[in-house]
């Protein structure tokens, strides 16, 4: 049946993916307490079920139930806008990550890296929104150094996506997974995954590079009007990014769904995905517990006068190595 | 009696498009808060990318996703932002010559619908075909036969980011 | 089928509120939203008049539109970095006020 592949399998792809994508919200909370706690020699969450199991769902019941509140002062039609717009991007990227053999989230688009730095590019509307409709300087400084830092680090994001582009030849991600690659084009990849992920780090406003919601200079920023389940679909923008992310950085730069038997076996594929996901999640969690913040002009300077020469000199190289050695 | 035609599937998707654009695009010069016009400019930007779509280029789409939503209307929110003590209150956000300014654009929209409507424009376009790889043959036009319009871009993006920069420089230590 | 002059009507339309909002609005970051608007209603001719031409693969509209969006990158940050010195310099981005050439 036609409309069968055209209407229900994709929306039945979408709401499992959706279902996924906010359990793995959950314990990716979860995750990160027990993991700091761990890092600073606490016990982290454990009353609620056994190892704390059951501490997400006591936070959502939480949320779920404080009062709604819109302050007075605020634009009220882009204040309520804002949580929406930080979470939508977040979950459509998820649309062209292969997770399996032959298998995209959703579909296998011809441009789908082109789609994931579009989506990237407007991520933080919902924190400039948030920002700016807040009407106190706290927040709107916080939006001043969101979007700033936004432009300043998608550049040299976009020129590695484009340096991976070069190498790859394909648009699309499905065929960048399942293509075989040599070992010095791996090596000459993870050469720069430290600093693409330090580009990641900006763009999802993850610590050390959480300037525009700092709590201790701008009291928590952006979010400082936000209460309830607001604040709570904030809080699920910031975690989901998290996983969307290192799901865009295994398939990029660690084969995505493959490993051992993969071929053969497709639901090996996901649980592969997840190994993946889980470890650099683990990167993630590590840099916040031992790295400090960086300062303002620190952080704009490390942009423009170190990644993006780097980046420009790492496209040249793929681009001289695609040409000499394929 | 002649019947009216019925609207195919692509017909209404188009309307529905062009109407949030073109709505989009009348709340950018018309909302009296500068941060509203800049978001709906944004909205605007994300309706002639849709408009690209139905087009059937999707490359240019998402170009403009990236380049209009996220870079330009991102860059306007934060001039906004930085130059906010300017407008503050409700001042009237139009200028002496707003009278003449609108009697001028609906007089040269009249004018150009008006010539739109006098010439008879092919009506069907050719379908592409699909695995013709439009977007390899788009980058090789742009090396081979535009190429010096490239080189001049390059130059003229190099020649801005200077200027911008420069103009934007505090002077102060 | 869509015809083509429905993409010219709304470029049109883009076109010409554009104009009005460059033409019309006191703030100089307002002027240049409208210019973009314009830039964009340009963009969206040239890609209806390739989509329809008789040349498909010749790709010319979508190379002219790609170069239009570079210009109109540069155009942008040249503009809010001239808007920006400005507020600088006399604290204000009313273009009725920045009249310091009218004697």
């Amino acid at each position: 049946m036609d409309w069968l592949n055209l209407l229900v399998y994709p929306a039945v792809r979408v709401l499992v993916l959706f279902f996924v994508l906010l359990t793995g919200f959950a314990y990716l909370t979860w995750y990160e307490r027990k993991l700091l706690a761990r890092f600073q020699v606490r016990y982290g969450p454990n009353r609620a079920g056994r190892f704390g199991l059951l501490q997400p769902l006591a936070d959502a019941i939480k949320a779920l139930f404080k009062e709604e509140i819109v302050p007075d002062h605020v634009d009220r039609p882009v204040y309520l806008l804002a949580p929406a717009l930080a979470i939508v991007p977040a979950l459509i990227i998820w649309a062209v990550i292969p997770v399996a053999k032959d298998f995209p989230a959703v579909a296998d688009v011809p441009i789908g890296i082109l789609w994931i730095l579009a989506v990237a590019g407007i991520e933080g509307y919902g924190v400039i929104l948030a920002g700016w409709s807040s009407n106190n300087n706290y927040s709107l400084l916080g939006a001043l150094r969101s979007s700033a830092q936004m432009i300043s680090y998608e550049l040299p994001l976009g020129i590695f996506l484009v340096s991976i582009l070069v190498l790859a030849g394909t648009f699309s991600l499905v065929e960048l997974v399942e293509m075989s690659r040599p070992w010095w084009e791996w090596l000459w990849l993870w050469l720069v995954f430290p600093l693409f992920f330090i580009c990641i780090l900006a763009e999802t406003n993850r610590s050390p590079f959480d300037l525009p919601e700092t709590e201790n200079e701008l009291v928590a920023g952006f979010q400082t009007e936000y209460g309830g389940m607001k604040f709570a679909l904030f809080f699920m923008a910031e975690y989901i990014n998290m996983i969307t992310t290192s799901a865009i950085m295994a398939t990029l730069f660690f084969g995505g769904w493959k490993g051992p038997f993969a071929d053969q076996y497709v639901w090996l594929g996901p649980v592969y995905l997840f190994i993946k996901v889980v470890a650099l999640l683990f990167l993630f969690i590590w840099v916040r517990a031992s790295v400090s913040r960086p300062r303002w002009d620190q952080l704009m300077r490390f942009s423009w006068q170190f990644l993006l020469p780097v980046s420009l000199m790492h496209l040249m190289g793929s681009a001289v190595f695609t040409v000499f050695l394929k | 009696m002649p019947t009216l035609p019925v609207p195919t599937f692509t017909q209404v998707v188009f309307v529905l498009i062009a109407a949030f654009t073109v709505i989009s695009g009348l709340g950018v010069v018309v909302a009296r808060n500068l941060f509203h016009s800049a978001l709906l400019l944004a909205a605007t930007f994300f309706g002639v990318a849709g408009l690209y779509v139905m087009l059937e280029a999707e490359f240019l789409a998402v170009t403009q996703i990236l380049i209009y939503v996220g870079a330009v209307a991102t860059l306007i929110t934060f001039a906004i932002m930085l130059t906010r003590g300017a407008m503050h209150g409700e001042t009237n956000p139009l200028n002496r010559q707003w009278g003449k300014a609108a009697l001028f654009a609906f007089l040269f929209l009249v004018g150009l619908l008006g010539y739109l409507g006098g010439i008879p424009w092919p009506a069907p376009f050719q379908a592409i075909q699909a695995d013709e790889g439009l977007i390899a043959r788009l980058g090789e036009q742009l090396v081979t036969r535009y190429m010096v319009s490239l080189e001049v871009m390059g130059l003229l993006l190099m020649v801005a980011l200077v200027g911008a920069i420069l103009l934007a420089r505090d002077d102060k230590p | 089928m869509v015809p083509l002059n429905w993409y010219l009507t709304v470029a049109a339309l883009l076109f010409a509120l554009g104009l009005y909002g460059a033409l019309a609005r006191r703030n100089a970051i307002a002027v240049l939203m409208g210019i973009e608007l314009m830039l964009n209603a340009a963009n969206l001719n040239l890609v209806a008049f390739w989509r329809y031409g008789e040349q498909v693969m010749a790709l010319t509209g979508q190379v002219f539109a790609i170069l239009i969006i570079a210009l109109a990158a540069a155009e942008a940050a040249v503009g809010l970095a001239l808007i920006i010195a400005v507020y600088r310099d006399r604290r204000t981005v009313d273009v009725e006020e920045l009249d310091l050439l009218q004697g």
